[in-house]
């Protein structure tokens, strides 16, 4: 097939591709929207395999579907709570096949170059590599940056999404840990990645893209594991990014439309995630990244008060007489795996004609949306499950609300106390309705460390244990 | 420890200090619990309640004084009661200690340890025992009731065939937790409802109960602040008063109902009602003074009396709201003296550790081992008060409209300043790079700008199967593997299979995953 066709087949890919992921603005036009990518990736590796330069096509074949195999296992047999696992585990691969593909374009160039100065006949050569043997010098010098940065890229997504899956997985330990050294360690493995592009740039051996590679590998792991657990929806979306500028980087490379299309769509799909994630928290990107909160800017406000812990009994009966409810979940909640009773809590609720709602806090859980998907699973409708602008304004006229397994996203310290860590953070202002019960495994604090006086306010009470046995101790008693 | 109830000697007293319900908490703390004979009578409760919640029945109070190592009452135990105490032994009940120091006294000679149930700090941990709370309400909704009982109109406005009836207007001067309740049933018998308070900052509570508050024009800087006396009001200065009795005498001819609720901790009521402004009301009017024990905040009030005044306004002093209430009001005092035992066994096994060094034991001590420990040191954590807040000024609307302006300006600024930037950029870049490299640069930049125009759109639930299908998509990168694998060297073919082989799992594990979560989402 003619170079204009592919060129065609990609134009219509990158159609249907933008419509896909423009079509996630609704529940309703999302379930159509999938169709549209895989529509646009059928079409795309239909397109270059017929096109110029592709070759083995039944080993390509074998191993896609191979891979197809194995993807549909997955997909199909994964926990909706294990979802932030598979997605930094598909990051991985896409940061793998990045590195992969640099690492082809690196060896073409060498052969090409080699073959040229050879004086062979180079119109034997595939498609990239007779690009390449047209190139000037300017242009192979800027490729080899464009492989440079796809590889460095890809690399850091790589092991970033190995460890993020890790800690995701239970296991890496989750706490933000570090190497002696800190952040002057990754500092240093930049230096070094730095130095091999200047080396790289002049010589274009394999050493240095080598070194490089390392390097990126090193920053990868140490970057992610300095962050922890609850920073994970920054993270993974930040990941999310970066595949997608390795994809970009990569097809700069090779000269390919496509891949720089697409490339740009996820990576400011996965920016753009980050940013709502860290405006959610009121932290600056860089601050998550380099890890830990920052100090307190003074003493903080001393809690007063008591928790005071409630049975069963007693939320049944504030349930009972409530007409309008609100349910915070958290990541508590998809630890306890809860998500079912919660459901049937609601249904039970609302079959009794009681307004109940979610709130849920953009941040809340590992992933962006992390809850939404949860309570799908579950079976939750999802036009009573809304985002925090739309429902905070209703706290007030709300008889009781419920906190399951979430700690920092309702911590009334981020508006009250200027001193807190987390001052200024956009939180779910639940203390305003007229009964707040928290359903908790112990006191204790949450992920960031910091004291959270909701539970010690006198509208609120403590509903401690395991999330999943409280409500089933709880749904019975509700009629 | 064995914990008993006496009947309450006082000549009226109806209430009871435990009750069958919260003999079963106290039984769950580890405790022994005895009621003499016949306590519960006046409060609903039978003996036979008592027996069976497990709680023994001894036949006389000089028994039962005896037997148990504390004893629950609700008034001050009278110096009979009080020599019966011996060492060792804790009462709990109502003590006054400002104003009964001999009982104090007495009761320090007998080496007996006293819990003031009035004395509990007003601070939000100690609100579960806060007994004078917990009467207050009652007290406050009693007095309406009570005041309804001799008006002789409806509280709510009607228009009905037989003609049209006002609605009463009820002014509750004091908005504490008693005043609070009033407000609370007045507003909900229809009543139109005013209230007033020294405390400019309860202004937002009582409309928030539905009442009306009554503004003085007074300099705010000049105003008693309540959080500095442990949420109680302070005595007010001689001007404030003067205009605040103006104010009374101004509205009075138009109050069907005043419900007077205002005290200051230990000091006589402040008389707030004048002997003219009662004059001034209409005949039929009814006064309730909550405040009848302390003097009354009425000039006429007489305590524990009902009189009616030359011009027919109906005076109430009645001092024993709460025990006309007695299933109610013990009910609640039966929770506090719960809680407080509550607090005095920590360890839930029975054994009572009067732990000095708590805020609310030690506030509510009043002798203890030998000693009288009245007055208690203030509380180390501040009172509950609401704090003054700044209100956010209004704005007109040309400062609005100001500051949409500038709002715009700004955000336009912004937008210039970034295209401006990012425009010079690209021209940069051009006056350098090669054509081949421009033409995908051009790609690139059009591409996320799209990316951004889109992402933004999507809705915050789909967030998950956004990332992973643009996880699923991102494995685009399977095309340059998949351009390259049929030529080269058999390393590129490895590395070309390896990739082909991983992107393949995450377009249809990615693709497939999306697909899954999204068929999730259904509507209701």
């Amino acid at each position: 097939m003619e170079f204009g066709f592919t060129t065609a087949a990609y134009v219509v890919a990158a159609v249907l591709f933008i419509l896909s992921l423009g079509g996630l603005s609704g529940q309703e036009s999302a379930k159509r929207a999938v169709w549209y990518g895989i529509a646009g990736m059928a079409l795309a590796v239909c397109a270059t395999l017929i096109g110029p330069g592709a070759g083995l096509w039944l080993l390509s074949i074998v191993l896609i579907a191979l891979g197809g195999v194995i993807g549909y296992q997955l997909a199909t047999k994964v926990q909706m709570t294990q979802m932030p696992e598979l997605v930094a585990a598909m990051h991985s691969l896409v940061g793998l096949a990045a590195v992969f593909v640099g690492f082809i374009a690196h060896f073409e160039m060498v052969r090409v170059a080699g073959m040229i100065a050879q004086g062979a006949d180079l119109s034997e050569l595939g498609t990239f590599a007779a690009l390449i043997a047209k190139k000037t010098t300017v242009e192979l010098n800027i490729l080899r940056v464009e492989l440079f940065l796809g590889i460095f890229i890809g690399a850091v997504t790589f092991t970033g999404s190995v460890i993020a899956y890790g800690k995701l997985a239970g296991k890496v330990d989750t706490a933000a840990t570090k190497l002696p050294g800190g952040h002057m360690l990754n500092a240093a493995a930049a230096g070094v990645s730095l130095l091999a592009l200047i080396w790289y740039f002049n010589t274009g051996g394999f050493f240095p893209l080598f070194l490089m590679t390392l390097a990126a590998l090193f920053i990868g792991y140490h970057l992610i594991m300095g962050i922890g657990g609850a920073d994970m929806p920054v993270v993974v979306s930040m990941l999310n990014s970066y595949s997608g500028w390795a994809a970009a980087a990569i097809g700069f490379s090779l000269g390919n439309d496509l891949l720089i299309v697409v490339g740009a769509l996820v990576g400011s799909s996965g920016a753009i995630l980050s940013y709502i994630m860290c405006k959610a928290m009121n932290r600056s990107f860089v601050s998550v990244i380099l890890g830990g909160f920052g100090g307190p800017a003074g003493e903080q406000m001393a809690v007063e008060g008591e928790q005071v812990a409630i049975d069963a009994d007693g939320v049944a009966t504030a349930l009972n007489e409530a007409d309008s409810v609100i349910i915070i979940p958290g990541y508590g909640m998809a630890v306890a795996q809860a998500q079912q009773a919660v459901s049937e809590l609601v249904r039970k609720l609302r079959a009794r004609g009681k307004n109940v709602r979610f709130a849920i806090h953009p941040v809340a859980g590992r992933l962006p949306g992390h809850m939404n998907v949860l309570l799908a699973e579950a079976k939750v409708p999802y036009d009573i499950v809304l985002e925090m602008d739309e429902i905070n304004d209703d706290f007030p006229d709300t008889d009781v609300a419920i906190v399951i397994g979430s700690n920092d996203i309702v911590n009334p310290a981020a508006q009250d106390d200027p001193n807190s860590p987390i001052a200024g953070m956009p939180v779910l202002e639940c203390w305003k309705a007229k009964q707040v019960f928290v359903s908790k495994r112990g006191q204790g604090t949450g992920y960031s460390g910091i004291e959270n006086p909701l539970f010690f306010k006198e509208n609120t009470r403590m509903f401690y244990g395991d999330a999943k046995a409280s409500l089933d101790a709880l749904l019975p008693k509700i009629d | 420890m064995k914990i008993g109830a006496p009947k309450e000697v006082h000549d009226g007293e109806a209430r009871v200090a435990i009750t069958p319900e919260s003999a079963g908490h106290l039984q769950k703390l580890g405790h022994e619990v005895f009621i003499e004979a016949g306590a519960g009578m006046l409060a609903g409760f039978t003996d036979d309640a008592y027996r069976a919640a497990g709680v023994e029945v001894m036949k006389t109070a000089a028994t039962l004084f005896k037997m148990v190592d504390v004893v629950a009452k609700v008034r001050p135990p009278t110096p009979d009661e009080a020599k019966k105490l011996t060492k060792g032994q804790t009462i709990i009940s109502f003590f006054y200690p400002a104003s009964n120091e001999k009982l104090m006294d007495l009761v320090k000679s007998k080496g007996a340890t006293a819990i003031a149930m009035d004395m509990v700090p007003r601070i939000s941990r100690a609100q579960k025992m806060d007994a004078l709370s917990s009467m207050a309400n009652i007290a406050g909704y009693r007095a309406v009731i009570e005041a309804g009982n001799n008006f002789g109109r409806f509280f709510t406005g009607q228009v009905t065939a037989a003609g049209k009836v006002p609605p009463a207007k009820v002014l509750v001067i004091g908005a504490g937790v008693a005043g609070l309740a009033a407000i609370g049933t007045s507003t909900s018998l229809g009543a139109i409802t005013y209230a007033f308070d020294v405390r400019p900052e309860v202004a937002e509570q009582i409309e928030s109960m539905g009442a009306e508050f009554v503004f003085l024009e007074f300099d705010a800087s000049e105003l008693p602040d309540g959080a500095a006396t442990g949420g109680y009001a302070p005595p007010s200065s001689p001007e404030f008063q003067a205009k605040q009795l103006a104010k009374f005498r101004e509205i009075a001819p138009d109050i069907d109902i005043v419900i007077c609720t205002a005290l200051i901790p230990n000091r006589a009521a402040p008389v707030l009602w004048t002997k003219d402004m009662v004059e001034a009301m209409k005949p039929g009017s009814v006064i309730v003074d909550l405040a009848a024990e302390r003097g009354g905040n009425c000039e006429l009030t007489k305590v524990d009396e009902k009189v009616v005044s030359s011009n027919g306004v109906t005076i109430i002093g009645y001092t024993d709201f709460p025990s006309r209430m007695a299933t109610q009001s013990s009910t609640l005092y039966g929770n506090n003296i719960r809680h407080m035992m509550a607090d005095l066994t920590p360890g839930k096994d029975g054994a009572v550790v009067h732990n000095m060094e708590d805020d609310v034991i030690r506030g509510a001590t009043v002798t203890h081992e030998g000693e009288i420990t009245w007055p208690p040191p203030p509380p180390k954590v501040a009172a509950i008060a609401v704090q003054k807040k700044e209100k956010p000024k209004e704005l007109t609307a040309e400062e609005k409209r100001a500051n949409e302006i500038a709002a715009f300006k700004a955000q336009t600024k912004n937008q210039v300043t970034l295209l401006a930037a990012g425009g010079a950029l690209l021209l940069l870049v051009g006056l350098y790079a090669p054509a081949s490299f421009m033409q995908h640069f051009i790609v690139f930049v059009l591409s996320v700008f799209i990316g951004f125009q889109v992402i933004w759109n999507v809705s915050h639930s789909l967030h998950t199967p956004l990332m992973a299908i643009t996880n699923a998509i991102s494995s685009i990168i399977i095309l340059g593997a998949l351009m390259q694998i049929g030529s080269g060297s058999f390393l590129v073919i490895l590395l070309a299979a390896l990739s082909v082989f991983m992107a393949g799992i995450n377009i249809f594990g990615g693709f497939l995953v999306t697909r899954r979560m999204l068929a999730m989402f259904q509507k209701s």
